[in-house]
């Protein structure tokens, strides 16, 4: 077990190092300069040296590289050549805003595909399954930053019951910051009314998020479900007479939910690139619209920045999914 | 022995027909899901649409920076049968037109993503060792990040067009398919047959292209009809963002940015390529789901 742990961070350091290399190959090696870029078209040739040197790429490459990872390590992120911020307090500014949008998307996508996987295991193969079929593929086709639009058509522009872009409103303070998450430090302040405000922002693009883990965890539901139907002790159950509900929602449940927990951890990476053009159309702000005006404008610290954040936050989330199969699941031994 | 239960089953389909023909095996099966044949229907319609539809269309015209300023912004009508945009041009001829832009992205994208995706999960697979550990290591990293993020930062490094689009899209695509590939291969490579043209004397690179990879061909095949419609979504999100494929040129990411701006005045611009764009994904992820069926025996029920 202990040895499991070890073997999984070494593994997830190797990663990350990776990780940190290939962002920084690709924005160093790839031809855009981007220091020709933020000097701008009228920029001297001693002014763009004099940047080039302020920001040290003059220097060799590996050199280069070497000075990024040990800036990495004492925590600083670089500093944006395009917004001349340093990159890692933007990212702590914006990434519980993302945070909050993702998580929200993952709960809804538990509290309505659970449901959805349930009703097609029961109706195997019956018309509701079949519906619950093309359900899901088409939730995982929807292009989610067109949807967004079309919500926004709909529920802010024409119903007008939602706001149209934009986190909270701005005649209004929102609540202290504790997590940054809005919601959340509303509901620990026990500001009811903030709480009410948040949820309405973030309603639409958390549910535009939400589609892709919506379907997949409807699908695990319910071939999960099919497989524990399928075994001894519910044929047992059956013959004692309990009642079907309890024996689904009891037991069978109960013994699909494993997988449906691993699908929720798989999915915090896809509903965080989901979050890219999600939050650039609600003008919600998170790190995925931090990325999108960084490419924009050819920033690479910053989408750096942001590539590491994601990539370090998957793996950590991967790791606590392991964590809790292996204490949920005694049954499971990681040996080798 | 399967268990009776006083769930619904379906009733045992009728017995597949005499011979062993693998196609007709394969046609039967498809007919046995009516999904995956709405799916097909679909797919033969997009690619008849992207093939041909650019040459049909009312106003072929459009795929440029062509302006018509006295229709501009106008409602769905007889002569615009699905609006037309800020600059008056056709919607709907562009929408057909950008189907075969996407689909050209798409399938270049996957073509790059297998030439390289394959052979290193071949030789991952067939050859292990530290050769193994390197390729699966450098996948890891690949697999970490997400798609957009990462094709996005490719994008912006490399520059901003269709081609360096498909480039940084296929760059972060292919890991999959070296993963895939690897997983089939270990599963082949014990196996008797594989033993058996080894002992003949077979090489390793014959063994590997002759009898390995055509029998990795299925599984191939159905992860690459489910990624058609994801590399349609990807390149469409670059284009939205703008760092993919370029204004006048007509593409649905770039479409639905643009009528973006427009949703008060002329909700078609970027409601009508949303609309073909979800239909196209739709389609190949219905036909990908019944391929799945049809060629993995692990799903077949």
């Amino acid at each position: 077990m202990v040895r499991f742990v070890l073997q999984r961070l070494a593994l997830t350091l190797v990663v990350l190092i990776g990780l940190s290399m290939l962002t920084f190959f690709v924005a160093r090696i790839i031809p855009a300069d981007p220091i020709l870029l933020a000097a701008g078209p009228r920029a001297s040739e001693a002014q763009i040296q004099l940047l080039r040197e302020r920001y040290g790429y003059d220097r060799p490459l590996v050199e280069q590289y070497v000075r990024y990872m040990g800036d990495l390590l004492r925590g600083d992120l670089g500093t944006s050549v395009v917004l001349k911020r340093d990159v890692g307090p933007d990212l702590a500014r914006y990434f519980p805003a993302t945070l909050e949008l993702v998580l929200a998307a993952l709960l809804i996508g538990v509290l309505l595909g659970v449901p959805l996987g349930l009703v097609a295991a029961v109706y195997r193969d019956r018309l509701p399954d079949q519906i619950s079929r093309v359900f899901s593929l088409g939730m995982v086709s929807i292009p989610n930053f067109w949807l967004a639009i079309v919500l926004q058509l709909i529920l802010a522009f024409t119903l007008t019951i939602l706001p149209f872009t934009g986190r909270f409103d701005r005649l209004l303070h929102p609540p202290p910051t504790l997590t940054g998450m809005y919601t959340v430090d509303a509901l620990l302040t026990l500001n009811f009314e903030a709480f009410g405000t948040a949820l309405r922002y973030m309603i639409a693009p958390a549910f535009c998020l939400s589609l892709g883990a919506l379907a997949t965890i409807a699908r695990t539901v319910r071939a999960d479900l099919l497989d524990v139907l399928g075994t001894d002790y519910i044929r047992t159950a059956r013959a004692v007479g309990i009642p079907t509900s309890v024996l689904i929602l009891k037991y069978a449940l109960k013994n699909a939910s494993l997988n449906t927990l691993t699908q929720v951890g798989l999915f915090f990476g896809y509903t965080l690139t989901g979050s890219v053009l999600v939050e650039n159309i609600f003008s919600w702000p998170g790190i995925g619209n931090y990325a999108v005006s960084a490419a924009l404008t050819k920033d690479f610290v910053p989408l750096m920045g942001v590539t590491l954040l994601t990539g370090f936050a998957i793996v950590l989330v991967n790791i606590v999914t392991d964590f809790f199969y292996l204490v949920l699941d005694p049954r499971i031994k990681y040996t080798s | 022995m399967t268990i009776q239960t006083s769930f619904p089953r379906s009733g045992s389909p009728p017995p597949p027909p005499a011979g062993n023909k693998s196609l007709r095996l394969a046609l039967y099966r498809l007919r046995q899901s009516p999904l995956s044949v709405i799916g097909l229907v679909m797919v033969v319609f997009i690619l008849f649409a992207g093939v041909i539809g650019p040459e049909l269309v009312p106003f072929p015209e459009d795929a440029t920076g062509n302006t018509r300023m006295e229709a501009r912004l106008t409602a769905p009508n007889e002569t615009y049968v699905l609006g037309t945009d800020d600059v008056g041009r056709d919607v709907f001829s562009r929408t057909v037109i950008a189907t075969r832009t996407s689909l050209v992205i798409s399938l270049v994208v996957l073509a790059i993503a297998m030439l390289i995706g394959i052979p290193l999960g071949a030789i991952s697979g067939f050859f292990g060792g530290w050769v193994d550990e390197v390729i699966m290591r450098i996948t890891d990293i690949f697999l970490t990040v997400p798609a957009l993020l990462l094709a996005m930062a490719m994008a912006a490094a490399l520059g901003s067009g269709m081609v360096n689009a498909m480039v940084a899209i296929a760059l972060v695509w292919w890991p999959g398919y070296a993963r895939l590939t690897r997983g089939q291969v270990l599963s082949l490579r014990e196996r008797e047959f594989i033993e058996a043209t080894r002992a003949l004397g077979g090489g390793r690179w014959h063994t590997i292209f002759r009898h390995i990879l055509p029998n990795i061909l299925s599984a191939v095949i159905v992860k690459a009809s489910m990624d058609i419609g994801f590399a349609i979504l990807v390149a469409a999100g670059l284009g939205y963002i703008g760092v993919g494929v370029q204004a006048p040129t007509p593409e649905w990411g770039v479409m639905i940015s643009e009528g973006r701006g427009l949703l008060r005045q002329a909700w078609w611009a970027s409601i009508v390529p949303g609309v073909a764009m979800f239909t196209t994904v739709l389609g190949f992820n219905l036909l990908g789901d019944g391929l799945r069926d049809i060629l993995d025996p692990k799903t077949r029920r």
